[in-house]
């Protein structure tokens, strides 16, 4: 080794040492401060928001409620109303996981373990539809839906985000699948199980983490779709989702910025905390396959 | 050739049909079907009014593209479009990588570091273009405060409804530059969750290799991690660009489309809400379809003619 790359490597190792940190610093900062900011600003006073927006901290006694008071107060109280919304959100999130995963199990196991004409296609099509634009589709849905009378139904909205999140859990559920040894698949058969017998008494126990993953990942899409909501919603006020209710709620005339983020907040948490708890299980889930290159 | 193997291949075969069934229908009927349906629509002249009268067939047209490509707007809003989604797919998957490089090595605390970072990608995009807003804004905002007492900005800035700034001189797009700023904040966590994957994937034995070879971190890191990494950066190209192009509500939510910054999409949207011209919306939107096409195309095509030597 010569002494030139000695000192190079030197240099490089001590540039490094400084660099690393540096930059993890400045990534925690940039990710966790908006939040933060978002939680501090919640809970402040207007009045002192308005006298000094720089102070990123609010002291234990200066704490008020009364923004998250104003979101959570039924709309004919005079309130925001956001326990609708909420409401609202839980339901066709809920329903929009439950149907998914009610019709990717199958599908999955199908493309994972079943012989059939068209595999190949299945996935080339699924690949599209995962990559088509939403805006497109949002025009034939949104004139579709307003012919049949489904524009402003809750239904309608599940059902355009079970189309929207299928392809993307057949495949996440196809890769685990892929990974329960045949073998034990193999034994059941010759116990007599059939085929669906097979996947609901062994291939399902053993994938309950997949299954968990791929329908936190469908509650996340469901919870924080805005789009279609807005396309489809936003003339009932009283079928919003919490996104559009919060984004209606900046449109509205003077609501103080209190008001805002403590609405930011209610909708943030649930899916931040679902998400932290779960957080392994889903960024496996998200990156399977990706490590075959 | 016994008879039994071909029936139990066909059985196989009907059980998976039946299997994927409810996949299949669900996306033909919610997704292939409107598609097409969207297609048609583009050459109709159609409004929420008359639809009903409209048919599927019949009185096809032209005029919704030339209304839409002839607009004023147009191709500045596909040039709007092609650098925000350009811009912003590198910026993304640039932050991923020095990202996903930081945190590679255990330390106290990578669980925490690596749970924030995801933060901006998990949390709702409503809630996540709100806080921007709010710490944008010239009035009240935490960046403007900051910049005029700390850094001497001599007034605040608009960031986010300002078409053409000063920086060191330099005309900028201000609102642009904001907004592609906040694509990369938003899914650098994406690229870095495959990258990190991939990188804990490489085999310690190569690195351990080139360092016994006397490679310095940054030989290391173009010789033997890069190398490793590619195929995961080309597919995050792709779906970073396609994501990126079809964009509507980060974009919409931040600046409405104002202040230089018409997407195609968000014109879509305009089209269809504000002025009840399903036509012309279907027009714009297969003009976005097909531009997006056409650079995929071209990228799959170079990508392949890259790979071919080998």
């Amino acid at each position: 080794m010569s002494p030139a790359r000695i000192t190079r490597d030197r240099v490089e190792r001590a540039a490094l040492r400084v660099l690393r940190p540096a930059v993890i610093a400045a990534l925690l900062l940039g990710t966790a401060f908006p939040f933060y900011y978002m939680a501090v600003l919640s809970l402040r006073d207007v009045q002192s928001l308005i006298l000094a927006p720089e102070s990123a901290l609010v002291p234990p006694r200066e704490i008020r409620l009364d923004a998250y008071r104003e979101v959570l107060t039924p709309a004919d109280a005079g309130g925001q109303g956001f326990g609708t919304f909420i409401r609202n959100s839980l339901l066709v999130s809920a329903a929009t996981v439950a149907l998914t995963l009610l019709a990717a199990v199958p599908g999955a196991y199908a493309v994972a373990r079943l012989r059939f004409f068209g595999r190949r296609q299945v996935h080339f099509l699924f690949l599209a539809v995962y990559l088509f634009p939403p805006i497109v589709l949002a025009i034939p849905l949104f004139v579709f839906f307003s012919l049949i009378g489904l524009r402003g139904s809750l239904a309608g909205l599940a059902l355009v985000y079970i189309a929207q999140t299928l392809p993307v859990c057949v495949y996440m559920l196809r890769n685990y699948f892929e990974t329960v040894p045949r073998s034990v698949e193999e034994a059941a058969a010759l116990d007599g199980c059939g085929t669906l017998a097979t996947l609901w008494r062994v291939t399902l126990p053993l994938s309950l983490p997949a299954l968990t993953a791929t329908g936190l990942y469908v509650f996340m899409i469901a919870w924080n779709e805005f789009l279609f909501a807005l396309l489809f919603l936003v003339e009932d006020r009283d079928r919003w989702t919490v996104s559009l209710g919060l984004s209606q709620l900046a449109g509205a005339v003077e609501v103080p910025t209190t008001v805002l983020m403590a609405g930011s907040v209610v909708l943030t948490l649930p899916v931040v905390a679902l998400f932290f708890a779960f957080e392994r299980l889903v960024t496996s889930g998200l990156t399977a396959g990706s490590e075959r290159g | 050739m016994t008879r039994e193997p071909t029936t139990r291949r066909r059985r196989e075969a009907r059980t998976a049909l039946a299997l994927l069934s409810p996949t299949l229908v669900i996306t033909l009927v919610v997704v292939v079907l409107p598609m097409l349906w969207a297609l048609m629509l583009a050459f109709q002249r159609a409004r929420l009014i008359n639809i009903r009268y409209t048919g599927l067939l019949g009185h096809h047209t032209l005029e919704n593209f030339a209304y839409v490509l002839g607009e004023p707007g147009f191709w500045q809003g596909l040039a709007v479009t092609l650098i925000y989604t350009i811009a912003g797919t590198f910026l993304s998957i640039a932050g991923g990588l020095v990202a996903a490089l930081a945190l590679r090595d255990r330390f106290r605390g990578r669980g925490l570091v690596r749970a924030s970072i995801l933060l901006p990608y998990v949390a709702p995009v409503v809630a996540a273009t709100f806080v921007w807003q709010v710490m944008l804004s010239p009035q009240y905002g935490i960046a403007n405060e900051l910049g005029t007492r700390l850094l001497g900005w001599d007034r605040p800035v608009a960031f986010l409804s300002e078409a053409r700034g000063e920086l060191l001189g330099v005309t900028v797009p201000t609102a642009l530059l904001t907004v592609i700023a906040f694509e990369a904040w938003r899914y650098f966590p994406f690229a870095f969750l495959f990258l990190l994957a991939r990188l804990q994937a490489v085999p310690k034995e190569l690195e351990e290799a080139a360092l016994v070879d006397g490679a310095t971190p940054a030989q290391r890191l173009r010789h033997v991690i890069m190398p490793q990494l590619w195929r995961v950066v080309a597919l995050l190209s792709v779906l970073r660009f396609v994501f990126t192009f079809n964009k509507f509500d980060d974009v919409y939510l931040l600046t409405g489309g104002g202040a230089g910054t018409e997407m195609v999409s968000v014109r879509v949207f305009t089209l269809l809400t504000a002025r009840d011209d399903i036509g012309a919306s279907a027009a714009q939107a297969v003009v976005l379809a097909l531009v997006l096409v056409v650079f995929l195309a071209v990228y799959l095509r170079s990508f392949a003619a890259e790979r071919s030597p080998e």
